[in-house]
């Protein structure tokens, strides 16, 4: 099934350019990539609990009903030095049961995944929609969706809950062991999550499909200490949808006393002059600028003032006055929404309303172009876009939580020219590089933000000459993009990504990749974030 | 596949099985339950925890309810020891085969896990103090008054807005109950129960200028106020229409209760005697050791976790079913007290505290109300709460963050104006160092007790555009 593209198609939204663009190394992956594990087919009790929960929502009244029956697997094991801190394993079982009652929406789960335990919970959604019904000003109306059944699986070689945990134990001991050799270093921690999801979902529409989802979360940092003084360095090992060969191919025991040694590094690194720099920020750092200027800024449901209580809303607001007009940045920026890319977090084959996965342009040629969508949201842009289909940005943590608009992979594609960082760095007459995500923060419309690193080098006439500590940049959304003046070529492209994004109440998380190339940024403020009593 | 596939039918419940997700479970049901547990391990020892809860929410956002949820979930989780190896699974499956499942899982995990040279036993029996956690008006709030106190928030927020036209509301009303049980193979039983409210609402003026916030979090219902909430929210909003920005640098600046609530818990962190001993802590004093003993905020300033304190209620035990008592970390500003897990606790000789934060956390050393605190600033900035607060500098507790939803200007006394938003760069532990007042504590959130402060010299380092 490669469902993203055709749909793309047929809905009419991509253009010429848009079309050039995701040709390149981001369409899906070609049939020899067919993955090495098979999908697991649909468990017909799951399916039979399901339709339990359909049938009690309609005769209770219920316009639309979808459940969710949801098998989650992680686990997770953490070491420091020489030892291991925790290894744990998580099962979690349980169903959702989500219904519409006159244009409102109700609720509610259950661990309890037997036919009675989802009727109760189809009953428990239907009062609270009819009790919701008291407080509205309009009524929720969905996009169509084309009723699907089938199966899918993440493509990887290894399922990671299936590998051993002597094998994740002995990777990490080995990669701090590694580390411990380097002079300096006395703090060492490793650790590695890993998940597996199976969720079934079973729509009143006639959509029945059951995905299995693998992710793997590796981390790795090492701190120095000397004369009252610490420094640590934790290494870009981003979380991906892949399997345990992912984990295997960082090398993590090869690679560690390189990692570690960063850490002393720092401790003999110069303070930075705060000031105003061109700053350069590999991939490993952009990712997570992305992700919170671009990726929560574009999100339909902050823009509309859903999140106002919590996450915030949007400077990219309101959709009629922003959608074509709003210049994100330079002609050359070029933003990718999907839910397709292989590796990445957010890839389903469809979403948690039965929508098959998409990928769209949020900016083209530097102008704001799309939100992200569920399908209750489309009706509220459909004349702005001309789009009538949902993005399929619908997401629910766990069985226990209602699925909402959630961020898919969103990425800045490469430029035409092949730049490659070196590149950058000796076009720059004065700058700083950052290298790896620090410590992050923005405001809660997404204009202001600061964010740090892991390492710092600072550039005098296309040079590095020297490595900084105590740096942060903080700059303004819209100023920010749009002083970038340098972007790395597709050789240059890597995806980070994260976790742990968090939104909504009651709070739920997301896992979301980000792919970048390097880039340049003219001007912008740096600050020194040393302090003393 | 694994023993989770989907049509493993092991994995089901037993048909008839007690409905434990529905229902909190009793002191009674948890022990049953985690004897069944204990039975089935064949570890040299065996802890079982247990946690269930029950809860139901209610979103909206434009005066319209957009989610509303009830959820239920008992998940158990078994850790294994034999000898000085010890691991974990967790599962939520309660029949006695998924039970079994999780309990040999731990078991397996525990042989391979390597030997832990910190490794503590398991916990004997102990003595707890009981606290009054449960509230049932708390637990059993359903989806027709949660509906009734959004409403009421709604109207009060729309009367008060009116001076700026039609007010936009969103907010967030969750009400739950819990349980933790602990059990372990020598002989330890822990059980507690607490419950939790929350609400809060954000409101935000038509001309898109002006945006306000309140909030109340409180293990007992009965003391929210719906109503107030709604209507403080729609008043700041209305009062901080048309901010004006003021050029970025120290000012005075005082903090209300809730954006001391979302600060001073993050020193929390750094209250480790063990970082502070392996000198990776602001606590850590130079060439070794800590530095307990010594001033490290002003000496107005008190503060410390106490389950049995009637304010916070919090729970009496940690996870290893360690008993937690009252914990004075800072007296009068003196550095009392850091947490000991019970490894280091024996290493360095001294009495382990647990994870004692875990039973609340309460600021004292003042009584003025946050008007007497403006009433007594020169010049200066009034925070309402913060956002996005993230550490920069663990050195320090250097945190950076923003300001949100009702920020003005103190002028003699009195508030001259709104302001545009801040980005700040600061510490909780320099910042309680440059004290001017200390106010009255609040209750800010189940657990949390805080006052509103006066600070000078806080670093309100950039603008934000952001309303």
């Amino acid at each position: 099934m490669s469902p993203t593209r055709r749909d793309f198609l047929k809905t009419g939204v991509a253009t010429a350019t848009s079309l050039t663009l995701l040709d390149g190394p981001f369409s899906l992956p070609a049939a020899s990539q067919t993955p090495a594990l098979a999908a697991p087919a649909a468990d017909p009790f799951a399916i039979e609990v399901a339709n339990a929960a359909l049938d009690a929502a309609r005769s209770a009244g219920a316009s639309y009903a979808d459940a969710r029956v949801g098998r989650y697997r992680r686990q997770n094991v953490t070491t420091r030095e020489r030892q291991v801190l925790r290894i744990g394993d998580d099962e979690s079982f349980g169903l959702g049961v989500c219904v519409l009652v006159d244009g409102s929406w109700g609720f509610a789960s259950s661990s309890q995944v037997t036919r009675a335990g989802a009727q109760q919970a189809a009953l428990e959604a239907v009062v609270l929609a009819k009790a919701a019904r008291a407080v509205r000003r309009h009524r929720v109306e969905l996009a169509p969706v084309t009723a699907v059944r089938g199966t899918w699986i993440t493509p990887a070689r290894k399922d990671p809950i299936e590998v051993s945990i002597e094998e994740k134990i002995g990777l990490l001991l080995q990669a701090n062991e590694a580390a411990l050799k380097v002079k300096g270093v006395q703090f060492v921690s490793s650790g590695v999550q890993a998940l597996r999801e199976i969720k079934t979902l079973v729509t009143s529409e006639g959509t029945n499909v059951t995905q299995t989802f693998i992710r793997v979360g590796p981390s790795f940092s090492a701190t120095a200490v000397r004369d009252g003084d610490f420094q640590s360095f934790a290494e870009a090992l981003a979380p991906r949808g892949e399997g345990w060969d992912y984990v295997e191919s960082l090398n993590m025991a090869g690679n560690a006393e390189q990692w570690a040694s960063m850490a002393v590094e720092k401790l003999g690194a110069r303070s930075v002059e705060a000031g105003t720099y061109d700053l350069i920020l590999e991939p490993s750092n952009l990712w997570l600028t992305i992700h919170e200027s671009i990726g929560h800024a574009t999100e339909l449901d902050r823009a509309l003032g859903e999140e106002a209580n919590y996450a915030g809303t949007s400077f990219v607001a309101p959709p009629e006055k922003t959608i074509g007009a709003l210049k994100y940045g330079p002609p050359f920026m070029n933003i990718q929404a999907d839910r397709t890319q292989p590796g990445s977090l957010s890839r389903v084959a469809w979403d948690d309303e039965g929508v098959a996965a998409d990928q769209w342009l949020l900016v083209e040629r530097g102008v704001f172009k799309d939100y992200q969508t569920t399908r209750e949201q489309v009706a509220r842009i459909r004349k702005l876009t001309g789009v009538a289909r949902s993005h399929g940005c619908a997401f629910a943590d766990s069985w226990q939580n209602v699925q909402f608009q959630r961020m898919p992979n969103v990425s800045l594609l490469p430029g035409e020219q092949d730049i490659s960082l070196a590149d950058i760095i000796a076009a720059t007459d004065r700058g700083i590089v950052v290298r790896h995500d620090g410590s992050w923060s923005i405001d809660h419309q997404r204009y202001n933000f600061q964010f740090s690193g892991q390492a710092f080098y600072e550039v005098r006439g296309g040079k590095i000459v020297g490595m900084l500590r105590d740096v942060a940049y903080q700059s303004d959304t819209p100023y920010f993009w749009n002083a970038m003046d340098m972007i790395g070529g597709k050789s240059s492209y890597w995806m980070g990504g994260a976790f742990n994004d968090g939104k909504g109440e009651p709070a739920q998380i997301n896992s979301v990749s980000h792919g970048c190339v390097p880039a340049r940024f003219r001007q912008v403020r740096i600050l020194n974030t040393a302090r003393t009593a | 596949m694994s023993a989770v596939s989907p049509g493993d039918q092991a994995a089901r419940p037993a048909p008839g099985a007690a409905r434990a997700g529905t229902n909190l479970l009793s002191a009674e049901d948890a022990r049953a339950l985690a004897e069944r547990v204990l039975k089935l391990s064949a570890g040299d020892s065996t802890r079982v925890v247990i946690t269930s809860s029950k809860s139901g929410n209610t979103r909206f956002a434009d005066a319209s309810i957009s989610t509303s949820g009830q959820l239920a979930d008992t998940a158990v989780e078994v850790t294994v020891t034999l000898g000085r190896r010890r691991a974990s699974a967790t599962t939520n499956v309660l029949d006695d085969a998924s039970l079994k499942r999780a309990a040999d899982l731990a078991l397996r995990l525990a042989r391979l896990a390597p030997e832990d040279p910190e490794l503590m036993p398991e916990l004997g029996p102990q003595q707890y103090i009981g606290v009054p956690a449960y509230v049932g008006r708390s637990a059993d709030l359903d989806p027709e008054a949660r509906v009734t106190a959004v409403r009421r928030a709604v109207e009060a927020a729309n009367t008060a807005g009116r001076p700026a036209g039609q007010i936009f509301s969103a907010g967030f009303l969750d009400a739950g109950a819990s349980v933790v049980a602990i059990a372990t193979s020598a002989g330890l039983f822990a059980f507690h129960r607490a419950t939790e409210v929350e609400f809060s609402v954000t409101a935000r003026t038509p001309d898109g200028t002006g945006s306000g916030w309140a909030g109340a979090g409180s293990r007992d219902w009965g003391s929210v106020d719906a109503a107030a909430i709604g209507r403080i929210a729609a008043q700041k909003a209305v009062a901080s229409r048309n901010p004006v920005a003021i050029e970025p640098g120290l000012y005075t600046a005082v903090l209300e209760p809730q954006a001391v609530t979302d600060l001073v818990p993050l020193l929390g962190a750094a209250l480790n005697a063990r970082t502070a001993d392996e000198g990776r802590s602001p606590f850590s004093k130079p060439g070794g050791g800590t530095r307990i003993g010594e001033k490290v905020v002003d000496n107005r300033i008190t503060l410390y976790s106490d389950p049995a304190d009637p304010m916070l209620l919090g729970r009496p035990f940690d996870t290893e079913g360690l008993p937690l008592r009252r914990i004075v970390w800072i007296e009068r500003g003196i550095l009392r007290n850091l947490s000991y897990s019970r490894f280091w606790a024996q290493k360095q000789g001294k009495e382990p505290t647990g994870n004692a934060l875990a039973s609340g956390l309460a600021m004292i050393g003042g009584t003025k109300s946050t008007e007497e605190l403006v009433a007594g600033c020169e010049r200066g900035i009034l925070v309402t709460h913060f956002f996005y607060i993230r550490s920069l500098e663990p050195r320090t507790v250097l945190q950076t963050g923003l300001t949100r939803d009702g920020t003005f200007l103190i002028e003699k006394g009195k508030i001259t104006k709104a302001l545009k938003n801040f980005r700040w760069n600061e510490s909780p532990l320099l910042m309680l160092n440059r004290l001017e007042e200390i106010g009255r504590p609040e209750l800010t959130a189940a657990g949390r007790l805080m006052p509103a402060v006066r600070v000078s010299r806080f670093d309100f380092s950039s603008l934000s555009d952001a309303v």
